[in-house]
């Protein structure tokens, strides 16, 4: 079985999918002849054709509007927005049209597209490179989201995505898009991700939207990550020497909350971690879903773990998103209240 | 410095608020038949004086004159004239069933029938529409049962979008009539989309788009003529230059510039401006667009020069803002008049059939008002309310079928 990094999964879901679905076309900016800036979309022009995978204007609203109007014809559009943080001048397209398309014509018509999008930080890309919008995602009714944390699943939640009859966002933690990252402020240089390569199986198979993945079993408290974190979690979970449960979310929405009412009411304790700034982000509905289903289970309060409530800083970049040693202090906080 | 004048900022007036007599003494119109028609295949640079023309057919003795003639079937002619006059009749009739209570808002069409009607006719069943909220004309020229748009008007249990839009604003897939929203332009770059995939796809399906003067600022206007441009898209991109925008006049939207179809310059395409009172001129031009998207030459950007005889909607009134008869000094006069006398000088109609055409139409929709009050209006009648969770994805999701448990539906 092939051995790729996530870059590569991702690449090979499109060259799959273009191969087997003549509706599925790929644009954005410098997708074309060029193949992205992360090179995601490398040789699916020279493979599949000029019409199949081509370059866009500068324009993420006409973007996400013509893959609106080509879903709403019939076929299967699969777009990037460059960096995450570019999504904004399309964010009037993603909520007032596509993620309701469906409802308010009752069903006469409807916009299956994927929007691919490279986010978070680590990369050193400074505040527009660099963020993690998930949560502004998450509370539009109507639009899906999904964050893959290594090859296999990118690829796989991909083309579930491609194939799914809603508008999906996935949002690719460039931070391991090539494979492993090393070192962090709060640590000495080491290489976190668990599984920046990965074997990805040839062909077409898919991560269900809405599953959890356990990423390592445990009974003294639960994790919830998803993206990058998911790797800071192990690292920080190991080096606490706490029985963690980590839990992969890999789809936010829909999210897996049957997987995190059984992991929370079997450890007793939860502790919510996200790059994202803390105030207002996912983590709080995470809070507030397990405080709903769980209470009566709960040996300590909920704790979250997430990046600072300022825009994304450059020179701190390192300081600004959480670390293992984070981690740690709040699975410590949790384990002897 | 000293030698400089100050500086001074420019805020653009309307010739003429109440009180004043109207003015339409600034403006420039070609006489019927004086504006060129280029061959359907010519390539845009030789028509980049059309944005400052006005296409016209109907001249003032009502007679059909010069190139853009259509030379349309006296069928063709009848049906657009029933039509414009069904949408008038149903506007006046919903607009009082607004004042009565009986719905929450409605928008009038008036004064630019022609425009949606013409277009209707003239395009395929398999086109696509991309409409705006002042198109019913649309719909009334595809025979589209009354009673559906009136049960959607009153948001009840008929309602074919289950009370979740606005009244008016409809969807009508099988009627070539794409999902309004109330967000100005954004559907402009879905008729693009759409238009591009009929285009990758080896289709022969076009499609057609609407916007206002007001909404030509909107960044989604400008995207979306970017990408028709860029592919060659097989769409028609129309603004309804009908003067005002709620109470802001063209002026702010930039009209004492520049025309609207002139903004087609700077994308390479051809715009064309058209009398959009003159269901003859109106036919014409978007024929000939239609031509043009359907031998692969790309897309055509349509001003529709006419003028907004209501107010904006339900929720304002338009002697506050300007002159009350200036809908009546409107210099291009009134559609469905203007499409009256053409038959009648063709000697293919009259007065008295007119009045008895206006008295059947009339009764029809009261007849289909009758119907939809018998179901409901506003608040007297609801869909199903279990209905309200359903759609906002293929298959809900758990918070959706928890939500619904929770309401007891």
């Amino acid at each position: 079985m092939p051995v790729m990094n996530m870059v590569q999964a991702l690449n090979n879901a499109l060259d799959e999918k273009l191969g087997a679905d003549p509706d599925v076309l790929i644009f954005g900016e410098d997708v074309g002849y060029f193949g992205g800036v992360f090179r995601v979309t490398d040789g699916l022009q020279a493979k599949h054709g000029l019409t199949r995978c081509f370059d866009t204007p500068i324009a993420e609203g006409g973007i996400i509007a013509t893959a609106i109007g080509m879903g709403a014809y019939g076929l299967r559009p699969v777009v990037e927005i460059q960096f995450a943080d570019y999504i904004l001048p399309a964010f009037d397209q993603l909520v007032s049209e596509a993620a309701r398309l469906r409802y308010r014509s009752n069903g006469e018509f409807w916009a299956p597209l994927t929007v691919r999008t490279p986010y978070g930080g680590g990369i050193f890309g400074g505040q527009t490179h660099s963020q993690s919008p998930e949560a502004i995602f998450t509370h539009v009714v109507g639009l899906k989201t999904v964050v893959p944390s290594n090859p296999y699943d990118a690829k796989g939640l991909l083309i579930a995505a491609i194939e799914d009859d809603d508008p999906v966002i996935i949002l690719e933690p460039k931070r391991i898009y090539n494979g492993p990252f090393d070192g962090h402020h709060d640590r000495p240089l080491k290489t976190w991700a668990g599984h920046p390569m990965a074997e990805v199986p040839e062909g077409l198979y898919r991560v269900p939207l809405g599953k959890a993945a356990v990423v390592r079993e445990g009974r003294d408290v639960t994790v919830l990550a998803y993206g990058t974190m998911v790797h800071v979690a192990l690292a920080g979970i190991e080096e606490a020497g706490v029985d963690a449960e980590l839990l992969d979310l890999r789809s936010l929405v829909p999210l897996d909350i049957d997987a995190i009412v059984a992991s929370v009411r079997k450890t007793g304790r939860c502790v919510v971690l996200h790059e994202a700034s803390r105030f207002g982000g996912f983590g709080g509905e995470l809070l507030a879903l397990v405080q709903e289903r769980c209470f009566d289970h709960l040996k300590a309060p909920i704790d979250r773990v997430a990046g600072w409530d300022t825009p994304y800083p450059h020179a701190f970049e390192w300081d600004y998103f959480p670390g293992p040693a984070r981690l740690m202090a709040a699975l410590r906080r949790v384990m002897e209240y | 410095m000293d030698n400089q004048p100050r500086l001074t900022l420019h805020i653009p007036e309307p010739p003429a608020r109440p009180g004043d007599h109207p003015d339409f003494g600034g403006m420039k119109l070609p006489k019927a038949g004086e504006t060129m028609r280029p061959d359907v295949d010519a390539a845009e640079p030789t028509m980049r004086d059309m944005p400052f023309g006005m296409i016209r057919v109907l001249d003032d003795g009502h007679r059909a004159v010069g190139p853009w003639d259509p030379h349309l079937d006296v069928d063709v002619l009848h049906r657009g004239l029933r039509a414009m006059m069904l949408t008038r009749a149903f506007d006046d009739r919903l607009f009082r069933a607004h004042r009565q209570g009986k719905t929450s808002f409605y928008m009038k069409s008036t004064g630019e029938e022609a425009i949606a009607v013409a277009q209707s006719l003239m395009l395929g069943a398999r086109d696509m529409c991309f409409p705006t909220y002042r198109v019913v004309g649309w719909l009334m020229a595809r025979n589209y049962p009354l009673l559906d748009l009136v049960n959607q008007i009153f948001s009840n249990a008929g309602d074919p979008l289950r009370g979740r839009q606005l009244p008016i604003l409809y969807s009508a897939r099988d009627y070539g009539f794409y999902s309004i929203s109330g967000n100005l332009g954004s559907r402009f770059g879905h008729a693009v989309g759409w238009a591009m995939a009929s285009a990758y796809k080896g289709d022969d399906r076009i499609a057609l788009a609407y916007v206002g003067e007001g909404t030509t600022a909107e960044g989604g206007f400008h995207e979306a003529i970017t990408f028709a441009s860029v592919y060659r898209a097989p769409v028609i991109l129309c603004v309804t230059n009908n003067q005002w925008a709620i109470s802001s006049f063209s002026g702010i939207a930039g009209a004492n510039e520049t025309t609207f179809a002139a903004k087609a310059l700077a994308y390479g395409i051809p715009g064309l401006r058209v009398d959009g009172n003159d269901f003859l001129a109106v036919w014409a031009a978007t024929q000939w667009a239609a031509q043009r998207a359907r031998l692969n030459l790309g897309a055509t950007l349509i001003e529709l020069f006419t003028y907004r005889a209501a107010g904006h909607s339900t929720a304002d009134d338009p002697a506050k803002y300007r002159p009350a008869d200036e809908a009546r000094q409107w210099p291009l006069g009134d559609p469905i008049d203007r499409l009256r006398d053409h038959l009648i000088a063709l000697g293919e109609w009259d007065e008295e059939r007119h009045a008895a055409l206006q008295s059947a139409l009339d009764e029809e929709v009261r007849a289909a008002v009758r119907a939809g009050e018998a179901i409901g209006t506003l608040g007297k009648s609801k869909p199903d309310l279990a209905s309200m969770f359903e759609d906002v994805f293929k298959d809900p999701d758990w918070r959706v079928l928890e939500q619904r448990r929770e309401m007891g539906v």
